[in-house]
């Protein structure tokens, strides 16, 4: 690892481009593109979210009292689909481009022309996808999962849909590839492979499932395009085609999404523990090794979200028990959390705040997943709120919290000012009380019997679906508040001057840059010094 | 080596896998129909020539219900129905049924059916000598046809199987009906 | 509960044991407000799957409490604050070895019950009928295999007025709001039905909690499922995947009848003559705007 041709025409000028567009539009630069990429995130976790308000304000109560059963459906599905391709995952490849580089000690991404355009196509993505809102016909509304012959009931949203997901798909391969070929070629001399931080190792698993799995869901959508528009009959049973097919397919990319949306959220509360307990990483290895197993697990299980489809006996058997399965490694990167905090020496400051958060509430999310993955009882819960609870219990509070306690952890370092940390708390206790407030009631609503994806409902599930309301209006409220420290942090910078190691304790690569961060990161290799690592020295 | 030339080689591994995993996407379907017809879980039933059915032995010492049900996809005006609800049948014995269909239409229409066997373990054991799915069948207006079925359930069918049901649906075959009525254009402006 | 009842027996024209089935009326039959829990159900099958999921929840319950235990206190012992002195180790293969073996067997406790819930669950053998049911856009359709009795069940009249836009309605004056239907399933107790589930157009799924499953409907493809009721009642559930835009107006109402009422009440259709029903059931699918 000898010479470093990335940084194309800065080679070690600091001064950034000058003009606005030259900066913002042509930027190479794996900081400006990961900041491009969060405020992207933020963008559309407000536009998901005011969805998301649309759904929970017409289930207030029963009856019709705000919009027509077909728009309720179309926002159900464009908030899933905003929220999975344009919140969460822009968010942690964002995150991904600012740490990576700085983590392995690189002075900025492998190939950055390439970055450019795995970001500048999103917008556009995005613009399609949100265009249907306003074409007559109205938005998709089969489900963010396309299941057809529903999905391509549609009009022409259906292929603006379909083109839109190709963009993404190529985005988030672009994006991945990126990532992999920083990892594996940049690292700095003595940044062995097990020496990496674990946000780094999630990264680099995830970015070899989207590109093991963005293509498997690009030819599933190409199907429904042929299917719908030329003819072919892949998924329709009148031409000797199976609609289950495509589930199995979509499945087969989308259980590996799942944790392409959590495997780095593990990497993000695995820095932050150890940092705020004053304490390495307990089980560094493990912890690696565990996120490898659910990475493969997580091929072999596609089919635990169709029990229901009339599966053989012996096909359920064998997709409860590999679900069941991943309960085992994620059981193992729990308890290593708690370990990492026994015996530390513990301060709450925001991002440790919601990295606890994480643990506890992703973890309930976790039991409903173990219990969504016995077959029999599968049958009573699947399709109804009790599901919707499960995957925003993962989703929210983990995904989305683990992004919040990243933003928290690592704002000072790109600032060079500190965030508002009253407000932080703030933000932190309002989130988890609301959140829990918004979809504890919804495990009570699918044990009761209410289907999700439905606008109304029997009187009986009234009372837990107003509770459920309340808590979600008060909890996108809140979120407001999370855009002001990040913006009052970013623009006003009042906060005190950071430090470059930021926190008491915090280790890694990243904390001997200055705060902010230098414009390109490392443009000599640093030195490693294992006791300097957040794991600790692990060659013991 | 240098950076950017490990950074194209790696780049370019990186493409090959994408274009093999879309690729391996589409092979899913022939990979899925295969295993289908191997395990039978989709509850399409195997076909089989006239001579091995008759070369099965027959087991008198069991009986499976067999159930006959008869569908039209709403939106096309054809009656079809069995003509008899279901027959008791020992293992290994070849049985012919008939379906009838009446095309109700005011038009020539070309009807085509998909059949599906429940419980979808009995297809592996389920095989049909004769059957009309999936040929195209056109029916004038008002005019009906008798449609054979002939079947043989293999011995080996679980003991747990009692009652067996075949379902036909018979769906409008559009570019048939189109192609139909288009050279019954043609042949009508030839004699005018 | 009583009312309820009457609902559903004045589509049935059993007349006979009105006062049999409200003796017998199950506490499941209906979602109840703030209710909690899954129902147990009325069948064998759904009380099997109720205990799974009590077990499993409990189990959960237990390991939630361990490892949030184990946080917490570490949360409130170990705290700067407190004057705490970090420990250097990280890693104790014993502990790491414990924390891998003890899930799994935890897991084989879980994996055994299920296993033996789901096997029962999969055996349709020697059923004493098959009911054929068929999802549409959005209604449902019965068919009673062999006996050429066969109709269509939708939405209630009187939820369907209320569930428009700016209907007016109050959803609470409409009894079982979006859970009645204009002719439910009528199936005897203490028999074993079998069903045969598929769907016309799009996919839909069968289910009643009270039973203790769901089934999808697929287009092409039938899916077979079974269930023994054991009292009789009237049981409501709802179609649970997502067909279009009334997906959520297409309830599904099974009354159980004690056999001897059944055998009337089917005997009875077949006499109302199939031609009737065949009518219902040749129209093509209305659609309401």
């Amino acid at each position: 690892m000898a010479t470093y041709a990335t940084t194309d025409h800065h080679e070690d000028h600091d001064h950034k481009p000058s003009g606005f567009f030259e900066r913002w539009f042509m930027s190479t630069n794996h900081k400006d593109i990961g900041t491009l990429y969060l405020v992207f995130s933020l963008i559309m976790f407000f536009i998901g979210g005011a969805m998301a308000l649309v759904i929970r304000a017409e289930l207030f109560q029963p009856g019709l009292q705000l919009v027509e059963p077909d728009f309720f459906n179309s926002m159900t599905t464009v908030h899933a689909l905003v929220m999975i391709f344009g919140a969460v995952m822009p968010a942690f490849v964002g995150l991904a481009n600012w740490m990576i580089p700085m983590m392995v000690g690189a002075p900025d991404m492998a190939l950055p022309r390439m970055n450019n355009w795995s970001f500048w196509i999103m917008p556009f993505a995005f613009a399609l996808l949100l265009s249907t809102l306003f074409m007559e016909g109205g938005a998709p509304a089969g489900g963010w999962t396309l299941y057809p012959p529903l999905s391509i009931q549609g009009g022409n949203n259906v292929a603006f849909v379909i083109f839109a997901v190709h963009m993404m798909g190529i985005s988030s391969i672009m994006g991945a590839i990126n990532i992999i070929a920083t990892i594996l070629n940049m690292r700095a001399p003595g940044m062995d492979l097990l020496k990496m931080p674990v946000f780094v190792w999630t990264w680099l698993i995830t970015a070899f499932l989207l590109i093991a799995v963005m293509p498997v869901l690009a030819g599933a959508v190409t199907m429904l395009l042929t299917d719908k528009f030329f003819g072919t009959s892949f998924f329709s049973a009148a031409g000797g085609g199976d609609p289950v097919m495509f589930q199995h397919i979509f499945w087969f990319f989308g259980h590996p999404e799942v944790y392409i949306m959590i495997l780095p959220a593990f990497g993000i509360v695995s820095e932050i523990i150890p940092t705020f307990s004053r304490k390495p990483l307990f089980g560094y290895q493990a912890m690696v090794y565990a996120t490898a197993s659910i990475a493969f697990l997580s091929f072999i299980v596609w089919a635990h979200h169709m029990f229901t489809v009339g599966m053989p006996l012996g096909g359920q058997l064998f997709f409860m028990y590999a679900t069941m399965l991943i309960a085992v490694p994620t059981g193992v990167k729990v308890f290593n959390w708690v370990a990492t905090m026994w015996r530390g020496s513990m301060t709450f400051e925001t991002p440790m705040l919601f990295a606890v958060g994480f643990v506890i509430l992703f973890t309930i999310g976790g039991f409903s997943g173990l219990m969504l993955a016995i077959v029999p009882a599968d049958f009573q819960y699947h399709d109804t709120y009790f599901v919707v609870a499960h995957f925003h219990y993962v989703l929210v509070t983990g995904a989305i919290f683990s992004i919040m306690a990243a933003v928290y952890y690592w704002l000072p370092k790109w600032t060079g000012r500190m965030y508002n940390e009253t407000l932080g708390k703030w933000h932190f206790w309002l989130s988890t009380i609301t959140v829990n407030i918004l979809f504890f009631p919804q495990h009570f609503l699918g044990l009761a019997g209410m289907p999700r994806r439905i606008p109304d409902y029997n009187p009986a599930f009234a009372d837990f679906n107003v509770i459920s309301s309340v808590g979600g209006f008060a909890f996108g409220i809140t979120q407001l508040l999370f855009a002001w420290i990040v913006i009052d942090c970013c623009l006003r910078k009042r906060g005190a001057k950071a430090t470059s190691g930021v926190w008491e304790s915090a280790k890694g690569l990243e904390w001997t840059l200055a705060s902010p961060a230098p414009y390109h990161s490392f443009t000599t290799p640093p030195k490693i010094d294992d006791r300097m690592l957040a794991h600790g020295d692990v060659s013991h | 080596m240098n950076a950017s030339g490990r950074h194209r080689v790696l780049l370019k591994r990186m493409l090959l896998t994408c274009a093999a995993s879309f690729v391996f996407c589409f092979s899913l379907i022939p990979i899925y129909t295969i295993y289908c017809e191997i395990t039978g879980i989709n509850g399409k039933t195997g076909t089989l020539s006239p001579v091995a059915a008759g070369a099965t032995t027959i087991d008198y010492s069991r009986t499976v219900k067999v159930e006959f049900d008869a569908a039209v996809k709403s939106g096309l005006d054809w009656e079809f129905r069995p003509k008899v609800a279901s027959v008791d049948v020992h293992p290994g014995d070849v049985i012919e049924v008939m379906f009838e269909a009446i095309n109700r239409e005011p038009e020539l229409i070309v009807g085509q059916a998909v059949p599906s066997v429940a419980p979808n373990r009995a297809s592996l054991y389920f095989s049909k000598t004769e059957c009309f799915c999936f040929t195209e069948q056109p029916l004038e207006a008002g005019e009906s046809k008798d449609m054979p079925v002939r079947f043989v359930i293999d011995p080996a069918i679980p003991a747990n199987v009692s009652t067996v049901t075949l379902s036909y649906v018979f769906y409008r075959n559009e570019h048939a009906t189109q192609r139909l009525a288009q050279s019954a254009a043609a042949i009508d402006n030839r004699v005018l | 509960m009583m009312q309820k009842e009457d609902m559903g027996m004045r589509k049935a024209k059993g007349g006979l044991g009105v006062a049999l089935m409200a003796l017998s009326v199950s506490a499941w039959a209906v979602p109840e407000r703030w209710q909690l829990n899954m129902t147990p159900g009325v069948t064998a099958t759904s009380q099997d799957v109720f205990q799974l999921h009590m077990l499993i929840l409990w189990i959960c319950v237990a390991i939630g409490i361990v490892v949030f235990g184990a946080m917490f206190y570490a949360m409130i012992k170990f705290r700067k604050s407190k004057g705490a002195v970090p420990a250097t180790w990280s890693h104790n293969t014993t502990a790491e070895i414990i924390w891998t073996v003890i899930p799994v067997l935890i897991l084989l406790g879980m994996a055994w019950p299920a296993t033996q819930t789901l096997v029962r669950m999969a055996d349709t053998g020697d059923a004493d009928m098959t009911v054929k049911i068929t999802g549409y856009q959005w209604k449902w359709r019965y068919e009673y295999l062999g006996e050429d009795v066969k109709f269509m069940s939708s939405l209630s009249r009187a939820a369907d007025e209320a569930r428009q836009l700016g209907s007016g309605i109050d959803p609470n004056s409409v009894e079982n709001y979006l859970l009645d239907v204009d002719r439910p399933l009528v199936v005897p107790t203490n028999t074993k039905i079998r069903f045969v589930i598929t769907a016309d157009d799009v996919i839909h799924a069968w289910w009643v909690p009270a039973l203790g499953w769901k089934q999808d409907a697929i287009p092409g493809f039938i899916n077979e499922a079974w269930t023994e009721i054991e009292e009789p009642g009237t049981y409501r559930g709802q179609c649970a995947e997502l067909c279009g835009k009334d997906h959520g107006f297409m309830p599904i109402v099974v009354v159980a009848k004690p056999r001897a009422e059944f055998d009337a009440w089917l005997a009875e259709q077949k006499a109302a003559n199939a031609p009737a029903t065949d009518a219902v059931v040749q129209a093509p699918a209305p659609t309401k705007s």
